[in-house]
Order: C-alpha cells, then sequence, then structure tokens
C-alpha cells in the first residue's frame, strides 16, 4: 500500500464525534443555500449530485445571465419545493471535516411549516438562525428565537445573510446585530447560561465567513460559521456531565432460554444465563457504574433503592455507562419493573406528580382547548391527561405572556394538565430528556404539541420556567 | 484496529487531545466542577446507541414488527444491531424479505445462512409468483426493482406486520433525506411527505390506525462511510460480491452489468473480464458494478471515502429514470 493511501486509511480511522444543527429564519432568506453552501465548500457533495444539480439549475434559468448553481436543490428533495423553490420539510445532510461528523437539519422558513422547523431543531445542538440583510429581523425569526429559547437550543448562531447585496456593508450589519441582540435580551436567549450567542455576516450564494474568512469583510474579525461548529461542544457531551443518572426502561431482556442461537454457538454458557433478566434502555442524562446505588420509580409505588450489579451492553461487561448510550442494566433485587419505569441515581428524583405544568409549542391545526382529552407521552410512558386551563401564551410582538384559553397553530403558551397516572415529571430547564413530552391526539394518533415540563410544585419560584 | 504506534499515530493523538482540552475547557467554565470521568462517545457508537434506541422503542411498542432482509450490506447491518439490542435473547422479530426472482445467487446463499445462524423466521414475498398470476406485468426495460412494492404491501398485509424496519438512509437520496424516522404509511403504504408527523428529540410516536403501518429507519443518520466503517469495526460478514473480484461484465448506462440469466449483453455489447466489487446489491437486472480492487473491508473504506460518485449514482438504473424517481416509488410505498 502506498503511504498516501495508508495516510487515508487513518484518517478515516479517526474517531470523531457527531454534532448536530439545524436552520431556522424566514422564508428565502437563504437556509438552503447556506446548507449547500457548507456541503459544497466542504466537499461533501459527489460528482454526480452536482451534475445533476447543475443540471436543473441550468434548465431553470438559474442567475440569469450569470448563470451558476442553485445550491438549495442539494437540499430541496421533493419535487413540490424544486417547483416552488421553497423548503416544505427538513432534510437531513451529512459532512464530515477532520474533527466532526455533522448532522445538518436544513428546516424551511415558511410559517405553514414551522411544526418542521421545531422538529429539526429538536435533536439540534445548534440553530444557525438566518436574517436577510435587505429586510433585518422580522415576525419569522421572532417566532423562530422563542421557539429555539422555549426548546432551550445550547448554541444559536444568527447569520446575517446576503451581505452581497447590501455591499457588504458594516453598518447594515451593525444594525441588524443590535437588534437581535435586543431580541436575545428580551426573550432572555443565552442570560441563563444556557445558549451562546453569536452573529456572523454571510454571503450563502457567495461562500463569505462560511468556510473561509472573508476580505470582503474586513470590518468582521470574529470566526466564519464552520469554524464556530467545529468548536462548539454538543449537548450531549453537556448531558453526559450531568451527575444525575436518568434511565427511562425501554424493555426488560429477559430470555428464558430463548437464548440467541449465534451467541450460544459463541460459547454463551446457557445455564448461567437461565435465569438472566436485565432492564434495556438509553441513558439520557449522566452516568452509572456498577455497585451505585439507584432508585426505581414506578406508578403506584414508593421509589425502591437497590444495586446496580451489571451493565451490560451486547455481551460486553461494562463497568461504567454515560448518555447517550444504549445499555442494558442488572439490580441486585428482584424488583417488578417494566417499560416506563425510570431508573435513576438514588435519591435524585423528587415525588412523581399528576399535576403537569407546562409549556407547549403547538403544531397542530386543531387548537388545544380547555376541557379536552389528549396523551401524554413522556420517557417510555403514555398516559392520558385532561387539559385543566390553559394560562397563557406568547404575543411575538411584545415577548409577554398574555391571557388565553386556547392555542392555535403555531403558538406558543402555557397550560396546566391533569395526568392519569403520576409520572416522575422533571423541570426541562435542569432535565431536557425527563422533562419533555409529546402531546397526542387520542383520535388520529397525530402529535399535536412539542411539550416542556415548566415546573415542579415543589420548585422555588426563581427555578420557574419563564418561556 | 493496529496496536502498533506509529508516528502518524501520534500526530492524530495530539490533534485529537488539542481538541479534547479546548472542549475540556470549555466544559469546566460551564459545569463548575470540571469534567467528569465519562468520554465523549464517538460518532460511530452515538449513531449505534441511537439506533438500537430506536430498535427497542418500535419491539416495544408496536404488536408485529418486521424487518426487511434482502442481505444488501445496510439491512446486514440493521440486524447486527437488533442482535446487539436483545443480547442475550434472540431477535424478536422475524425478517421479511422482497424476492425480484433476479437476484445475485451468492446474495440468497448468504441470507439463508444468516437467518439460519440467528435462528430467525423468514417470509418471503415474490415478485415473480405475482407475475405468474398475472397481477404484475413485467416492465419493458427487464428492472423488477420498482415491482417490489406489490408483493411487499401484501405480505405487510397478510402477516399483520404494524412496523417495518428498513435500512433506508437519508444520505442516499434526496427524498430519503426527507425522510422521518418514524414514518406513517396508510392503507395504501402510501407515503405523504408533505404531512408528515413532527418528529420531537428521540420521543417517537408510534401510533396509528388499523390499516396504517408504519416504516422505521433507526440507521436514518448513517452515511455510506459510517456503515462500512462499522463493519469493519464489528467485523461484519457480508456477501462477497461487496468486496473485488473478477467477473464477465458488460458496458451499458455508463455502468458494469454482470452477464446473468437476467442480464444478457445485446450484440454490440462486449463482454469483458473485470476486476469489481458492488456497493449495493438489488435486482441483477438493474444493479452495476463498479471497478475496484478494494478486496478487503479496510480498503472498502479508503475506496468509499475516496469516492467522487453516489452510491446510486454509480449503481443504479431504477434511480435513473427521472430526477424524482425515488420520491415518486416511496409515495406508492416503496420501501
Ligand atoms: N445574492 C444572494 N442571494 C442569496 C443568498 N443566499 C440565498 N440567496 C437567494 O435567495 C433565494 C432564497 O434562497 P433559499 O436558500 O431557497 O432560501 P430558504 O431560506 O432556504 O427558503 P425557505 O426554505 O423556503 O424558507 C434564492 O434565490 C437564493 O439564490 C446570498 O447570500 N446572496
Ligand atoms: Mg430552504
Amino acid at each position: 500500500m502506498s503511504t498516501e493511501t495508508l495516510a487515508a486509511g487513518l484518517e478515516t480511522a479517526l474517531p470523531t464525534t457527531l454534532f448536530r444543527f439545524a436552520t431556522a429564519g424566514s422564508v428565502d432568506d437563504g437556509k438552503s443555500t447556506l446548507v449547500g453552501r457548507l456541503l459544497h465548500d466542504s466537499k461533501a457533495i459527489l460528482a454526480d449530485t452536482l451534475d445533476a444539480v447543475a443540471r436543473t439549475s441550468a434548465d431553470r434559468g438559474f442567475g440569469g445571465e450569470k448563470g451558476g448553481i442553485d445550491l438549495a436543490l442539494l437540499t430541496d428533495g421533493l419535487r413540490a419545493e424544486r417547483e416552488q423553490g421553497i423548503t416544505i420539510d427538513v432534510a437531513y445532510r451529512y459532512f464530515a471535516t477532520d474533527r466532526r461528523s455533522f448532522i445538518l437539519a436544513d428546516c424551511p422558513g415558511h410559517v405553514q411549516y414551522t411544526k418542521n422547523t421545531v422538529t429539526g431543531a429538536s435533536t439540534a445542538d445548534a440553530v444557525v438562525v438566518l436574517i436577510d440583510a435587505r429586510k433585518g429581523v422580522l415576525e419569522q425569526t421572532r417566532r423562530h428565537l422563542s421557539v429555539l429559547q422555549l426548546l432551550r437550543v445550547a448554541h444559536v448562531i444568527v447569520a446575517v445573510n446576503k451581505i452581497d447585496l447590501v455591499d457588504f456593508s458594516e453598518q447594515v450589519f451593525r444594525d441588524i446585530e443590535a437588534d437581535v441582540q435586543k431580541v436575545a435580551r428580551e426573550l432572555g436567549l443565552g442570560s441563563d447560561g444556557v445558549a451562546d450567542l453569536l452573529v456572523v455576516p454571510v454571503s450563502a450564494l457567495d461562500g463569505d465567513n462560511v468556510v473561509d474568512r472573508s476580505e470582503r469583510t474586513p470590518w468582521y474579525t470574529g470566526p466564519a460559521l464552520l469554524e464556530v461548529l467545529e468548536t462548539l461542544p454538543a449537548a450531549d457531551e453537556l448531558e453526559a456531565e450531568l451527575e444525575s443518572f436518568r434511565f427511562p426502561v425501554q424493555l426488560v431482556i429477559r430470555p428464558q432460554g430463548a437464548l440467541a442461537p449465534d451467541a450460544v454457538a459463541a460459547g454463551l454458557d446457557v445455564e448461567a444465563y437461565r435465569d438472566y433478566r436485565a432492564y434495556a434502555g438509553q441513558i439520557t442524562e449522566g452516568s452509572v457504574k456498577v455497585g451505585d446505588e439507584v432508585s426505581v420509580i414506578s406508578p403506584g409505588h414508593e421509589p425502591r433503592t437497590t444495586t446496580v450489579i451489571g451493565i451490560d451492553f451486547a455481551g460486553q461487561s461494562l463497568d461504567e455507562a454515560a448518555a447517550p448510550q444504549s445499555v442494558a442494566v442488572r439490580l441486585a433485587d428482584e424488583i417488578d419493573i417494566a417499560r416506563g419505569d425510570t431508573i435513576a441515581a438514588a435519591g435524585t428524583v423528587r415525588e412523581s406528580t399528576a399535576d403537569l405544568y407546562a409549556s407547549l409549542a403547538w403544531l397542530s391545526p386543531k387548537p388545544l382547548r380547555e376541557g379536552q382529552k389528549v396523551l401524554v407521552k413522556h420517557g417510555t410512558r403514555t398516559v392520558q391527561a385532561l387539559v385543566r386551563n390553559v394560562t397563557g401564551k406568547l404575543d411575538l410582538a411584545t415577548f409577554n405572556v398574555e391571557p388565553a384559553s386556547n392555542l392555535e397553530l403555531n403558538d406558543i403558551g402555557h397550560a396546566q394538565l391533569r395526568l392519569s397516572a403520576p409520572l416522575p415529571l422533571e423541570n426541562y430547564l435542569h432535565h431536557r430528556r425527563t422533562g419533555a413530552f409529546l402531546v397526542i391526539d387520542p383520535n388520529d394518533g397525530n402529535t399535536l404539541a412539542a411539550g416542556l415540563v415548566k415546573d415542579h410544585p415543589g420548585d422555588h419560584e426563581d427555578e420557574r420556567y419563564v418561556i | 484496529m493496529s496496536t502498533q504506534t506509529t508516528s502518524e499515530d501520534l500526530e492524530l493523538n495530539q490533534l485529537q487531545s488539542e481538541a479534547e482540552e479546548s472542549a475540556a475547557a470549555w466544559r469546566a467554565s460551564r459545569s463548575g466542577h470540571g469534567g467528569s470521568s465519562a468520554e465523549r462517545l464517538s460518532s460511530l457508537d452515538t449513531l449505534e446507541s441511537e439506533a438500537i434506541h430506536i430498535i427497542r422503542e418500535v419491539v416495544a411498542e408496536f404488536e408485529k414488527p418486521a424487518l426487511l432482509f434482502s442481505g444488501g450490506k445496510d439491512s446486514v447491518v440493521m440486524l447486527h444491531l437488533a442482535t446487539k439490542a436483545f443480547w442475550p435473547g434472540k431477535v424478536p422479530f422475524p425478517v421479511l424479505h422482497v424476492d425480484t426472482g433476479h437476484n445475485f445467487p451468492e446474495v440468497i446463499d448468504f441470507r439463508d445462512r444468516t437467518v439460519e445462524r440467528l435462528g430467525l423466521k423468514l417470509v418471503v414475498g415474490s415478485v415473480q409468483e405475482f407475475i405468474d398470476r398475472g397481477e404484475l406485468a413485467e416492465r419493458a426495460d427487464g428492472t423488477r426493482n420498482p415491482l417490489q412494492t406489490v408483493p411487499l404491501l401484501d405480505a405487510i398485509q397478510h402477516n399483520k406486520f404494524d412496523a417495518v424496519f428498513g435500512g433506508g438512509r437519508r444520505d442516499e437520496d434526496k427524498a430519503r433525506a426527507k425522510e422521518r424516522i418514524l414514518s406513517l404509511r396508510d392503507e395504501f403504504g402510501q407515503w405523504d411527505p408533505r404531512n408528515q408527523r413532527p418528529e420531537l428529540w428521540n420521543l417517537y410516536n408510534g401510533r396509528h390506525t388499523v390499516g396504517q403501518h408504519v416504516r422505521a429507519f433507526p440507521i436514518s443518520n448513517w452515511t455510506e462511510l459510517d456503515i462500512w466503517r462499522y463493519i469493519e469495526r464489528e467485523n461484519i460478514e457480508l456477501p462477497s460480491l461487496y468486496y473485488a473480484h473478477e467477473r464477465e461484465v458488460f458496458a451499458r448506462d455508463g455502468m458494469w452489468r454482470a452477464v446473468g440469466e437476467v442480464s444478457q449483453p445485446l450484440p454490440n455489447e462486449d463482454v469483458i473480464t473485470k476486476l469489481v466489487r458492488y456497493r449495493t446489491v438489488g435486482d441483477m437486472s438493474c444493479t452495476g458494478a463498479v471497478e475496484s480492487d478494494a478486496r478487503t473491508v479496510a480498503d472498502v473504506v479508503v475506496e468509499v471515502a475516496a469516492s467522487t460518485l453516489t452510491e446510486r449514482g454509480a449503481t443504479r438504473a431504477d434511480d435513473r429514470i427521472s430526477e424524482a424517481a425515488m420520491e415518486d416509488r416511496k409515495k406508492d410505498g416503496y420501501f
């Protein structure tokens, strides 16, 4: 093998980490073009894809006389999207640099498709919000920023785009930057130490400050977008750091003699595994070690305390595991545990409650009304719930929570629900996974809202969640 | 991986530790209690963990799941993940193969051996039977991939499968790039891309009404390179045609086609013997081979990392039919 191929082999073997980011911002601000530019300039586009996009661009007369490639076509993959030149649903694309593998969610800007933008942002470590330099902060920018604040996205980056169309004017940029900072202050974005905020001038079309710093914006001394994305810590890095181990049980692994034939063929001791019983799930936060004391939380029981005697993963015995690993945990005592129960670091989970005080991003054309019955999916458990009252909705113009009695499509608001069984609810601010839930329509099964546990009856006033 | 330390290794380690130092410094500045003992998972470990979580969710929430298994690399990886998810127990669902009748014999052989090794139940939906019964018509171009939809839906209905795992990846195609991890299908198996449910955090909503079913794509977020690195890391066996071998081929549509029962050269197409491998395995009548000397999985990883063509672009005639070929087939209930 030549040294060149050897080096290439080594490079591909380097363990990279995963980072997820999404785009947001008003319609036509250039989100898809930016994503296309990032993919293109980081050499993630293969020749046949680029050829197809170039052909379509030429067929549609993109760029007029000048010609060029419509980079948005790299993500706008549906026929309807190409015909209308807009994004309808999230496109997931992938690229890697030496440091990181990126999962990129290109979200729509159109208000009608806000539910898809919430989808893309809910799993993102960072969101890049675009603003058209000619238009500044729009209502949809404010809507998206409030969704990001609601979801407590760890890093929000604002890209002031189409800077080429305002002659690379520093003044235009500074004005928008000041507006953005004002909005962020009003929303509380960045103020609780959860989100950082960075504003970057870019031209998605030409590539300025996207992968490399541009000479056409000499007044901007900060990093290019990709540099930022390469160095920000991912959210699960932060989650693994948390001290409170949380493990919603997905299912019980209890083969009772029905052992995997391949494992048996590989020498698994059939007798030793006859009474095997382990609880399978994904660690949502924190870490666990063999020997740790844990509490098992199940409805209708006081938390029961026991000890972790094994952490198994496909034939390996681990001493320790952390979020977001999927493992199977064995416990010292024979306790009746089922899907929907939670295993947590001993003594760290408060009493389960059937009163849910929630923030909701309402994503359905069917409005939410007081007295309505819905389903709530929290962790691995789904329960019925009654909407006791809607306590307010966010006014996008002022960012004040105004009194309301219902929530409509794209509203962000507060409601109080009564659950049919108590759940180990935790404040979303401190527990991203055990503080999140879905609201589901019991009739057609559709997802109605993204829900966040706003507070717990036992919370202090100052810990309560504002949006 | 090799345990020898070379100078490249040292350099890479240094690069890595620099990156880790800055991340650690950032963490310390935020959390106030310094780094913890928990190491950051590699991207492959994170993807694996995500996939296993999804597989377990579907098994826990659905009555009767099945896994689409063609013997192709993505479905082999899916099955491998399923064995890990339920270890030391058996994989708790059957596998379903839609047989076009135009298969590479070594792939069918591999399929049968795998099913046997894992003690699984195999359900086969046969395109040939539908053609023989006159319920499907052979296409003018001889390609049978698009004909798989009807037998697939039939098998789903007859076996009352309410969830079907697929090895689809979002990086394969621009329509797949838009699909949710749990994708709802109506009574006709149709996908409605303009009206997908929101999919929030890692909370998957698999509710469906009678007649509807769900397609589950646990490896949505994997790229072709991730798949190969994982195959290498986990030492997963694949059908031999994924690795470079000598084969009689002829050129058609800019691809190398294997000479076989259903894939015969026209008089003006010369047959030659070449060193080739397959990047995808599908219907023998529309899947092309690529010239390659990658005989081992390590060679393939290097080759894929350096490739300038997408796997479907390089090897699948069925996706070339129109710009939105995949979207149209998916809307009609294809994988
Ligand atoms: N001059 C200039 N034009 C741009 C730039 N970025 C995007 N555009 C153009 O703006 C238009 C809209 O771009 P898109 O990328 O489709 O916008 P989008 O934000 O993805 O739109 P939606 O997803 O539908 O909300 C296209 O015609 C782009 O070519 C830029 O930096 N400079
Ligand atoms: Mg777009």
